[in-house]
């Protein structure tokens, strides 16, 4: 079967995604910038075709609780939201990722703190990379820059999801959320009819019964766990960094950026390069686990790296880390609802030469 | 090729469509495009604006204060974004409700009475297609085909009835689109 052309935005681009991949399960609450998600479900209606759930939970607590449920049995689900939607849910998704279970979670930010603004905003990033719930555990989290990637990373979550046990966040904006682009759509895939071994889903009399919780009141097991864990977040970092280079070959400056601001990057190394400044873009695909190595790398052949957010400065601590003291990071970015525009990211390159 | 264009009127006058069918128009005749709408606790009346861009090339930023052609609908929208239009660019306008014409010299500038005409065709709703023809007919980057299918794309199938109508449309916009001495 061939990819279909459609030109979407990059909510619709989410649900159609997710019917296409053969999830099982959509739980969700509306709230702006991502609310066409909901919407193209219901109006999908893909229980009628693939057999996939969609329900419009009575609030965020109660889509992330049935998602912990649809997981614990096995099932691809997942739920999305917007920023002040996301922070209702992190008693979930600690719970969650204390569980060991598989979900995929779509976060299209919004300006905060509190209820903040609707536009799109990168102030979820501490959130989404360093906990967000209690206690040691990381989601992976994926960061889209264009339509064709919310698409594609509804795909890749749940495999990342289903191979590592663990919760998988897709870290989007009102943008990339908002605007259309073209999308190369995967063909239909079947709802897998086999779930895994850990699942529950009834005890036979020929095994003993499985029991998923966050629970251990011994020290000893929790500590122990606490390892296991450890482990597999060290197992991530090792093999599932992503990231994409954006004329950094001669690069003396390398600006980092995700989702909308690589996008907005983009152009600014396209205006600086016409004034002669030689200046690339590292972009992380992933954000958790962040590219550290190769920044590092990068960091001996540079004079400056800028960490470019749609926040106060959140990723930029991750960059320094990575650089370790090699060379100056500097972070621009607007906040607010407000994106940064392309020719503010020159003229503050140019203020840091 | 590179169009970064802004299309900015009332809400309900049928930019951020005229934006999607420009941009599936694109699509078909396998460009890259983006379509990037002012989103907001907005309401119908009041503005509503569209960046959309069509280039052969991976398109950067979706979000971009400098246009090659700005397509503006009312008042508010030319004292929004008349400086928004890079020099040497295209500005294209319908005078209805306008009470300041624009004034810029270092760019060129279109008239196209599409309220008018939409008013003598009896047909309000294809206002944006008339619009979207005299876009067409200053920058061809489109061809004519393409934008049907395009058209075919955007509009729901219950609606493709109404494809001739737009097609005569366009076609007027082309006509009666004057350049602005």
């Amino acid at each position: 079967m061939e990819k279909e052309l459609r030109l979407m935005k990059g909510n619709e681009a989410v649900a159609e995604a997710a019917i296409r991949t053969g999830a099982d399960g959509y739980f969700g609450y509306p709230i702006t910038p991502q609310s066409e998600i909901l919407e193209y479900l219901m109006e999908a209606d893909p229980y009628h075709t693939t057999g996939m759930v969609v329900l419009q939970a009575e609030s965020e607590v109660a889509a992330i609780n049935m998602v912990y449920g649809g997981a614990a049995c096995g099932k691809k689900v997942m739920t999305t939201s917007s920023s002040p939607g996301i922070s209702l849910k992190q008693e979930g998704i600690t719970y969650i990722a204390g569980a060991e279970l598989p979900c995929l979670i779509v976060n299209v930010v919004r300006g905060g703190p509190g209820l903040g603004t609707i536009q799109p905003a990168q102030s979820d990033y501490f959130q989404a990379t360093k906990g967000g719930g209690h206690g040691d555990y990381h989601l992976i989290v994926l960061a889209p820059a264009s339509v064709q990637e919310m698409a594609d990373f509804v795909e890749l979550g749940f495999d990342l999801a289903f191979k590592y046990r663990n919760p998988v966040m897709m870290l989007s904006d009102g943008a990339i959320g908002q605007m259309m682009e073209k999308v190369w759509l995967s063909p239909q895939k079947e709802r897998s009819k086999t779930v895994p071994a850990w699942a529950t889903t009834g005890k036979p009399a020929t095994r003993d019964r499985i029991i998923i919780t966050s629970l251990d009141l011994d020290p000893n097991g929790q500590e122990r766990f606490n390892q296991k864990l450890v482990a597999k977040y060290n197992e991530i970092r090792e093999k599932e960094v992503r990231y994409e280079e954006f004329q950094c070959e001669d690069a003396e400056y390398i600006l980092v950026a995700y989702g909308t601001s690589a996008r907005v990057c983009m152009k600014s190394i396209q205006l600086a390069r016409a004034q002669g400044i030689k200046v690339g873009l590292l972009r992380p695909i992933t954000l958790f686990p962040f590219p550290t190595k190769r920044l590092n790398e990068l960091a001996g052949k540079v004079k400056m790296m800028v960490s470019v957010e749609m926040s106060a400065g959140q990723m930029v601590e991750d960059v320094m880390l990575s650089v370790n003291g090699k060379v100056p990071v500097y972070h621009f970015g607007r906040m607010g609802g407000i994106v940064t525009e392309p020719e503010e990211v020159v003229d503050f390159l140019k203020s840091k030469i | 090729m590179t169009e970064e264009i802004i299309i900015a009127g009332f809400g309900g006058q049928g930019v951020l469509s005229m934006g999607k069918i420009m941009a599936y128009s694109g699509v078909m005749q396998d460009m890259e495009v983006s379509w990037m709408p002012s989103y907001g606790p907005e309401m119908r009346g009041g503005t509503a604006n569209v960046t959309v861009i069509i280039s052969s090339e991976r398109i950067s930023s979706p979000i971009i204060k400098h246009f090659d052609t700005g397509i503006i609908l009312n008042q508010q929208s030319l004292d929004k974004f008349e400086d928004s239009i890079k020099p040497g660019g295209v500005l294209i306008y319908d005078s209805n409700g306008i009470t300041r014409h624009p004034e810029r010299k270092d760019i060129t500038i279109y008239r196209v009475d599409a309220a008018e005409e939409a008013g003598k065709m009896n047909s309000p709703k294809v206002f944006n297609m008339i619009v979207l023809g005299g876009f067409l007919k200053v920058k061809p980057i489109i061809r004519m085909e393409n934008v049907v299918k395009g058209l075919k794309k955007s509009l729901p199938e219950r609606y493709h009835n109404l494809i001739p109508m737009n097609e005569t449309a366009l076609q007027r916009g082309m006509e009666i689109i004057v350049p602005v001495a």
